[in-house]
């Protein structure tokens, strides 16, 4: 199997296999790409490795316990990414595309919400920021050079 | 002694300028205690927010959660997966 955790660019084909299968009829993949907003040209993504494994494991066993027929997989990309590639691929296969989608979407949600995984904007003028999705001033958290 | 280890990651880690630290520990040591000594030890850790999120041994926990001897501490930055 492979790793949850990938330093290069993401291979959807590879999810693929792992999810695919004549009995499921429907497949969904999710990519999430790095937008080039305000002159972003790429996020460095760093994790807590261990934890960050460990926490997808725990995602997908829940989404494979509430959706038995189904199989997901997802990937997510550490270390620099450019602007307009992937920084995560998730693929889910069901017998049929409701439980395909939801299950996707599940596996989404949970990864925003729980993985130990932080971003520093890039900007084109080489200055940087931390990404806090709360919305709460980090302390020096405006952009540094 | 019985201590754990303390991890800090990504903004924190910038903060306190170091991504580990020992810290000792006794049988009713909490999260919360372990953050206040790191408070004590290291100056910078004054720009923490209050409440940190944590995590013990590769588990979201509470800060009133107990700790014991060779656990990893992890402090985390607002989570920016995705």
């Amino acid at each position: 199997m492979m790793s949850y955790l990938s330093r290069d660019p993401l291979f959807i084909a590879s999810l693929l296999a792992e999810v695919q299968g004549p009995e499921r009829g429907g497949t969904c993949v999710f990519l999430g790409t790095v937008r080039s907003d305000e002159d972003v040209t790429g996020i460095e993504y760093s994790a807590y490795d261990d934890m960050a494994a460990a926490e997808i494991g725990r995602i997908l066993a829940e989404t494979q316990a509430r959706w038995t027929d189904a199989r997901v997989t997802l990937q997510h990309r550490l270390g620099l990414v450019p602007a307009g590639e992937a920084s995560i691929a998730i693929a889910a296969a069901a017998p049929h595309r409701d439980e395909a989608f939801a299950a996707c979407r599940y596996v989404i949600e949970e990864v925003k919400k729980r993985l130990p995984i932080w971003k520093k904007e890039l900007y084109a003028d080489g200055t940087t920021r931390w990404v806090d999705p709360s919305g709460q001033q980090v302390a020096g958290g405006a952009r540094d050079r | 002694m019985a201590h754990v280890t303390v991890r800090f990651f990504a903004r924190y880690a910038e903060l306190m300028g170091r991504d580990t630290m020992s810290i000792p520990v006794s049988d009713s040591t909490t999260v919360a205690d372990v953050l206040e000594q790191v408070r004590d030890t290291l100056p910078a850790a004054r720009d923490l927010p209050a409440r940190p999120l944590a995590a013990v041994n590769l588990r979201q926990v509470k800060l009133d959660a107990r700790v014991r001897d060779g656990d990893e501490v992890a402090l985390l930055p607002p989570l920016a997966g995705g």
